[in-house]
């Protein structure tokens, strides 16, 4: 049963959802503290790029090299985010320009490939990769076995990021802060609130959870270079996090729903329906429409909304 | 010791001097930037730059490539700056292109008996409706429903890739080459020879005719803003909704209005990409290209403005051009990328320099007689 095609497909959902996930989540904290950051796809490939390298070069056992890698490509995503960070916090400027500025800086014909060229990583596969680890032994067990236990490292550890994200917005003094400056931050600012400080830290952070999401690809699903491996996941997480009203819970539905979108015409397909696979793979986009237009509507606004300063600059004289 | 007092004042009056200078300046920089790394990495700057340059501008046939380079970046480059002046932030030129060449390609199949003029017009008309139904749905959306016009705008993008891919890989549509091997190898339908848009040639270099409508797109769209009541209030609109309104502008209509433009510009640019370039609704060569994409970058380097932006999209299609053309092992791959992003972040950082006034002052030092309390 657990090498029925259903099972097989849920549990690949739940693999190429996780770095939509890890990618969402730092989004997420961007936009809360107000930053609109269109450079997540550069980032990610930026994070996916050095943890390969970092992977390929660093000596070691397995059990040091692979956390260290992620942890340099958290360290990559979350430098160019700090790049965007500047310009858009300190120097005021667009922040969808200089988002797409980010992306094609880092993206697939930018930075990422020219460090990939560099050091001639697309030769070899990565020394080492996450493989699928049997949790708690539960494995075995009918379909939630091989969809929820079967997983690597990177998957329980986005549960636990999930878990936290959620927690420090919802239940911690500097996650209300940082609510508080998304959605209005000349109030935030008189409550003494730093709203440069805010946001900045979470731009960054949000870089940082913009490279393990690439790592995601270089370290786990794809163990080896191509240029531009993301795939475009980055502008997928930027509407997943609206289609999951800014909430940290609800990205983990919605990375799985959009996961199992991709793999659904698989499915029928299999069963010998006649299906047209790009319909499917609209529905998220197509959602993601519909769900801004019932956030931006008169109903939705008053309970789940997007922050309201996101994407403006905030000016202490101009408020 | 105190430090030194940074602030920032919005300048009251732009000074001309430094709308020049500070491009110049930003580019000097972006130079730099690229140089240390290149020097990081073992890559001999100068002869990397000049290389480059060469390859964009000066070596056989150099001019003409970046020209077709340059042409497609032009159109998307106009269809974002109509709108950003606005500050109407469509990122979706990238789908309104598609949907251009999807509208292009189909009339000129339906059409194929007809003269070259005859098929140009279509052509452009079939383009830019097309690609102005696409960006008049984020226009409605804006405009009704106030939902913000940047996410859907991309999001469009991703069902119009699809919509391409739909039509070309997965139906036995109007635009798919049905012919045997076109039923193995899915490919589109080949346009006629008449609808081959003409070529200019001056000396050694062939001006594609896609690149004479922009330049006449980018004379239009001037005046439109400088010299139209229509362009102004889109201004005042994009300034300050609310003056917009006391004055009893019409709000909703001018959104739509420019949305549909900025769409039907960014249409008549895939427009020419089939009439002058590929000849053939070719799904997986426009998505690789990037053009709506890179065109913001361009909009964004002519500070929106639109004779600056067709000589914008000349100096990044040059550079494109000769990414292509070294592509070798031993030139850095993703170089180009690194440039573009780079002059553009320069230019982004330039800009505070334009709009604001920074002074650095020293607070005065107390003596020591003032009554402060001792540190």
């Amino acid at each position: 049963m657990n090498n029925s095609i259903v099972v097989v497909v849920l549990a690949s959902a739940v693999a190429y959802g996780t770095p939509l996930l890890y990618a969402a989540l730092g989004e997420l904290l961007a936009e809360r503290s107000g930053v609109l950051n269109l450079g997540v796809e550069g980032m990610m490939l930026v994070g996916a790029v050095m943890g390969f390298l970092a992977v390929q070069k660093i000596d070691g056992a397995k059990g040091v090299v692979l956390p260290l890698a992620v942890a340099v490509a958290a360290l990559a995503g979350a430098v160019a985010a700090l790049v965007l960070a500047f310009l858009v916090i300190t120097l005021r400027a667009n922040q969808i320009v200089a988002g797409l500025a980010l992306t094609i800086l880092c993206g697939a014909a930018g930075l990422s490939s020219y460090i990939a060229n560099d050091f001639e990583l697309a030769t070899d596969p990565a020394r080492y990769s996450f493989e699928e680890v049997n949790a708690f032994g539960l494995q075995d067990l009918p379909v939630v076995g091989p969809v929820l236990f079967g997983q690597t490292w990177l998957v329980y550890a986005s549960w636990v990021c999930v878990l936290l994200v959620g927690l420090y917005l919802s239940r911690t003094r500097p996650g209300l802060n940082v609510r508080a400056i998304g959605e209005a931050p000349a109030a935030a600012d008189a409550m003494g609130i730093s709203v440069a400080k805010y946001r900045y830290l979470h731009t960054t952070a949000g870089g940082a959870f913009a490279g393990v999401g690439g790592a995601c690809f270089s370290l786990a699903l794809t163990p080896l270079w191509v240029d531009g491996l993301t795939g475009g996941t980055g502008w997928i997480a930027i509407a997943l996090v609206i289609f999951a009203f800014w909430r940290a819970d609800l990205c983990l539905v919605g990375a799985y729903v959009f996961g199992a979108f991709s793999a659904l015409p698989l499915i029928l397909q299999a069963k010998g329906y006649t299906v047209t696979p790009q319909l499917f793979q609209a529905l998220p986009y197509v959602m993601t429409i519909v769900v801004l237009v019932i956030v931006s509507s008169g109903i939705g606004r008053r309970r789940l909304g997007a922050p309201a300063s996101l994407g403006v600059p905030y000016v202490r004289e101009e408020r | 010791m105190s430090l030194p007092q940074v602030r920032i004042e919005k300048r009251l009056k732009q000074r001309r001097w430094l709308m020049v200078a500070v491009p110049l300046g930003s580019l000097v920089v972006a130079h730099i930037a690229i140089a240390i790394l290149l020097v990081v990495t073992g890559h001999p700057p100068i002869a990397t730059f000049r290389r480059l340059f060469d390859a964009a501008y000066i070596a056989d046939g150099a001019l003409t490539n970046s020209l077709i380079a340059a042409t497609p970046l032009a159109f998307t480059g106009l269809a974002a700056a109509v709108a950003f002046r606005m500050k109407l932030f469509n990122i979706g030129a990238e789908g309104q292109l598609y949907f251009g060449a999807i509208g292009a390609s189909g009339i000129a199949i339906l059409l194929a008996g007809q003269s070259t003029p005859v098929l140009i017009v279509a052509m452009i008309v079939g383009g830019a409706v097309l690609g102005a139904a696409w960006g008049a749905i984020p226009g409605l959306l804006r405009a009704f429903l106030r939902t913000n016009e940047i996410i859907t705008s991309l999001m469009l993008n991703y069902v119009a890739a699809l919509a391409l891919n739909y039509l070309i890989f997965d139906s036995l549509s109007y635009w798919r080459d049905t012919s045997a091997t076109g039923l193995v190898f899915p490919q589109g339908k080949a346009l006629a020879d008449a609808a081959t848009w003409p070529v200019t040639t001056i000396g050694s270099v062939a001006i594609p005719f896609g690149f004479l409508v922009a330049a006449a797109v980018a004379f239009v769209v001037w005046v439109l803003y400088t010299r139209t009541r229509f362009g102004f209030e889109a201004q005042v609109i994009g300034d300050s909704p609310r003056a917009a309104r006391y004055a009893g502008m019409r709000t909703r209509r001018k959104i739509v209005a420019i949305m549909c433009l900025s769409g039907a510009i960014a249409g008549v640019g895939g427009a020419s990409q089939m009439g002058d370039f590929r000849h053939v609704l070719d799904a997986r060569g426009l998505q690789q290209a990037n053009y709506g994409y890179t065109g913001i970058v361009v909009a964004a380097l002519a500070r929106y403005n639109p004779f600056a932006v067709v000589f914008a999209a000349f100096l990044l299609g040059g550079l494109q051009n000769a990414g292509y053309t070294l592509q070798s092992a031993d030139f850095p791959s993703g170089l180009v990328g690194v440039m573009q992003g780079m002059i553009l972040f320069a230019m982004l950082g330039g800009e505070l320099l334009v709009q604001y006034r920074i002074s650095i002052s020293r607070p005065v030092r107390h003596t020591r007689t003032q009554t402060e309390p001792a540190s």
